[in-house]
C-alpha cells in the first residue's frame, strides 16, 4: 500500500470538508452563486450590504446550513464510529450500528412517533432506547461465561433483532396514512426538517465524544491486538473498551436521533479512509472523521436535489455504499491480509 | 549460575488452577540478569501457564512471584509491563500496521492515556529495530513478513518496552531451520547485551541444550528438574520426560537430543 504524507493529506481533507460545505449552501433546487452564499455568510460577522433577496438569507442560513452541518456531523460521527469499533473487535468488516443502536433508537423513534411527539422528544426517546439497546447487549455478553469480543457481537446481534421486532410491531400498529409513512421516512434516515435546535442538541453531545475518542485514538492500535497481547503491553483493554464503547454509542445515538437511520457510512468511510492514511488509528481516526463529513453531506445534497421529493439518505448509503464496498473488497484486500 | 547473583525473576510455590483442575503446583524458580531460562516440558505441561502468571495476565492461586524484589501482586498493570515484556507464540493481524507501528506499541507501558508516541518513543523503536537488523522494513505493513521477520518484529516490540524480563512463548514454533537459530542467537545477543532475564518455553530440547544457560523441565504443572542444560537435559531425564526412550549424542562440548532406537 502506497503511504502518503499524513498532516498535508488530513489538511487537503478539511478544505475539501469546507468546499462541499460552500457547495451544499449553493445546491438545490434554488441555486444561489457561492459568491452571494459568501456574502450571506459573511453579513453575519462584518456589516455588507444586503443585495440579495431575504429568501436566499432564509434558504442559506435557516435550511441549508443546519443541514448541511447535521449531515456532516452525522457522518464524522458515523464514520469515526466504524472506525473505533473495526479496531476494538479487529475486525475490517463491523459497523458502528454492530451492538444493536441502530434498532433500539429506530424503536424510540417509532414509539414517539406513534404517541404523536414532536421532534425534540422524538429525538430524545430515539436516543434513550439506542443507548439502552447497547447496554443490554454489554450486560447479555457479560452475564455470559465467554467474555470475548465475539460474544459482545453477537449479543448486540440478538438485541438488534428484538429491537427490529419491535419496530416492525409498532409499524404493523401504525395508522398508514398518517404515522406509518414518518415512521418509514425516518427509518430509511433523512435530514429534511434538520434545523439549529436540533443541530446544537446534537453538537454539544458529539463534539465533545469525537473530542475525547480523537485523544484516545492511539489506543485503539494496542487494542487492536486482542486483549491478551493489549495486557502485555500494560493496557486494561476491558476498562478501556467500556470507555471507547462508551464514546462511540453516544456519538451513534445522537446521530440516529438526528438522522435516523443511516447505512454503511461506518463500514465505508473508514475502508476508504484506511485505504489514503493507512490502518493507523492516529491517523485513520481524523480522516475518518473529515471523510464522514464530506461523504454525508454529498449523499444528503444528491439526496435533496437529483429529484423532486427528497429521497431517503439511507437508500442512497446503501445504493453508493454497497458497490464501492464491493470494490474497496476487491482492490485492497491488502487491507486486512 | 552462581547464587550470590540477585535474581531478577524469583518465583516461590507457584501454584495456578482453572477451577479445579491445578496447572501449576509448588513451583520455585529463580531467574538473574544476563541468564536465558529455557523451559522444556511435553504439551499441556502449563508452560505457558507458567509466562502467563509472570506477566500477570493470569493470576496464580498460590505462591508469589517476584520481579527486582517487589511482589507482582501489588504492582499495577503498567508497572508490570514496564518490567515485563513478551512475546506471544502466536500473533493474528488485524489491520496492516508498518513495522514501526507495531514497535511502537511497546511504548504503551511508558505513555498515559491520553498521550501517543513522541520523539523519544520512536528514538527508542528505532533503535531497537536497529538492534535486530529490521530498520530497513520499518516502513513495511507487517503482514507482508516472514515468519521469522514477524517474530523480530515482536521482539523489537518487547524490547521497546525496556522491560528487564523478556518471555518468549516457543519462540521458533513457525520458523524454519535457518529463521528459528537466527531467533535463538538473536535472543541470547540481547539477554547477554542489555542483561535482560530472559525465560523461554521451548518445544525442541535441543533449543534449550543450545540457547540456554539453565534449564527447567516441567511435567504436569510441576519443576522436575532445574539445572544446567547438561546436567538436566539427559537421556534419562528426558525419557521419563516424554515417556519414549531417548538418547543424547556427545561430540566435543556439543549435545544433540534425539529420539531413542527402537522407538
Amino acid at each position: 500500500m502506497k503511504r502518503v504524507r499524513f498532516l498535508p493529506t488530513l489538511l487537503l481533507m478539511w478544505v475539501g470538508v469546507l468546499a462541499v460545505l460552500l457547495a451544499s449552501l449553493c445546491l438545490g433546487r434554488y441555486p444561489i452563486a457561492p459568491k452571494t452564499v459568501l456574502q450571506v455568510l459573511l453579513s453575519r460577522l462584518a456589516p455588507i450590504l444586503r443585495t440579495w433577496d431575504p429568501t436566499v438569507e432564509t434558504v442559506v442560513w435557516q435550511v441549508r446550513l443546519p443541514r448541511a452541518l447535521a449531515a456532516a456531523l452525522v457522518g464524522a460521527a458515523l464514520a469515526s464510529g466504524g472506525a473505533v469499533f473495526q479496531g476494538l473487535f479487529h475486525n475490517p468488516l463491523v459497523s458502528p450500528y454492530v451492538l444493536g443502536v441502530s434498532s433500539g433508537a429506530g424503536f424510540g423513534a417509532a414509539v414517539a412517533i406513534l404517541l404523536g411527539a414532536g421532534a425534540a422528544v422524538t429525538q430524545a426517546s430515539a436516543f434513550a432506547t439506542g443507548a439502552l439497546a447497547v447496554s443490554l447487549a454489554w450486560l447479555i455478553a457479560r452475564s455470559g461465561r465467554d467474555r470475548s469480543h465475539v460474544t459482545l457481537v453477537l449479543a448486540g446481534f440478538v438485541v438488534g433483532s428484538l429491537f427490529s421486532s419491535l419496530v416492525a410491531g409498532a409499524q404493523y400498529v401504525a395508522d398508514p396514512s398518517t404515522k406509518l409513512p414518518q415512521i418509514v421516512f425516518w427509518l430509511m434516515g433523512s435530514l429534511a426538517s434538520a434545523q439549529w435546535s436540533d443541530l446544537l442538541r446534537a453538537v454539544v453531545v458529539i463534539v465533545p465524544c469525537l473530542l475525547a475518542i480523537t485523544v484516545l485514538r492511539w489506543k485503539l492500535n494496542i487494542l487492536s491486538m486482542g486483549d491478551d497481547e493489549a495486557r502485555s503491553l500494560g493496557e486494561n483493554p476491558t476498562a478501556m473498551r467500556v470507555v471507547l464503547i462508551g464514546l462511540t454509542t453516544m456519538t451513534t445515538a445522537v446521530s440516529v436521533a438526528l438522522s435516523g437511520v443511516i447505512g454503511w457510512v461506518g463500514l465505508v468511510v473508514p475502508h476508504l479512509a484506511r485505504g489514503i492514511v493507512g490502518p493507523d488509528s492516529r491517523k485513520l481516526i481524523p480522516a475518518s472523521i473529515a471523510l464522514g463529513a464530506i461523504y454525508v453531506m454529498i449523499i444528503d445534497d444528491v439526496a435533496r436535489s437529483l429529484t423532486m421529493a427528497e429521497i431517503p439518505l439511507g437508500i442512497l448509503t446503501g445504493i453508493v455504499g454497497a458497490p464501492v464496498f464491493a470494490l474497496l473488497l476487491r482492490r485492497s484486500r491488502s487491507d486486512w491480509d | 549460575m552462581e547464587q550470590t547473583r540477585p535474581s531478577v525473576v524469583d518465583i516461590q510455590n507457584l501454584g495456578f488452577a482453572y477451577g479445579e483442575a491445578m496447572i501449576l503446583h509448588d513451583l520455585t524458580m529463580a531467574v538473574g540478569p544476563h541468564e536465558v531460562f529455557g523451559i522444556v516440558g511435553p504439551n499441556a505441561a502449563g508452560k505457558t501457564t507458567l509466562l502467563r502468571c509472570v506477566e500477570r495476565v493470569l493470576t496464580p492461586r498460590t505462591g508469589t512471584i517476584r520481579i527486582d524484589g517487589r511482589d507482582l501482586k501489588t504492582l499495577s498493570a503498567r508497572d508490570v509491563s514496564r518490567r515485563v515484556a513478551s512475546v506471544p507464540q502466536s500473533h493474528t493481524p488485524a489491520f496492516p500496521y508498518t513495522v514501526q507501528d507495531i514497535v511502537l506499541m511497546g511504548r504503551n507501558p511508558h505513555l498515559g492515556a491520553a498521550s501517543q508516541p513522541g520523539p523519544h518513543d520512536v528514538a527508542v523503536a528505532q533503535e531497537a529495530m536497529d538492534e535486530l537488523g529490521i530498520r530497513a522494513i520499518a516502513a513495511r505493513p507487517y503482514t507482508q513478513l516472514s515468519g521469522g521477520q514477524l517474530q523480530l518484529v515482536l521482539l523489537a516490540r518487547a524490547l521497546t518496552q525496556e522491560a528487564q524480563v523478556l518471555l518468549l512463548d516457543e519462540p521458533t514454533a513457525h520458523l524454519d531451520f535457518r529463521n528459528r537459530h537466527l531467533v535463538l542467537s538473536t535472543i541470547r545477543d540481547l539477554a547477554v547485551r542489555r542483561g535482560l532475564a530472559v525465560i523461554m518455553t521451548v518445544h525442541d530440547p535441543n533449543d534449550a541444550m543450545q540457547y540456554a544457560d539453565r534449564v527447567g523441565l516441567v511435567s504436569e504443572g510441576g519443576l522436575i528438574a532445574l539445572g544446567t542444560p547438561q546436567e538436566v537435559l539427559t537421556a534419562d531425564n528426558l525419557g521419563r520426560l516424554y515417556g519414549m526412550p531417548i538418547e543424547v549424542l556427545t561430540d566435543g562440548a556439543r549435545h544433540v537430543i534425539v529420539a531413542g532406537i527402537g522407538s
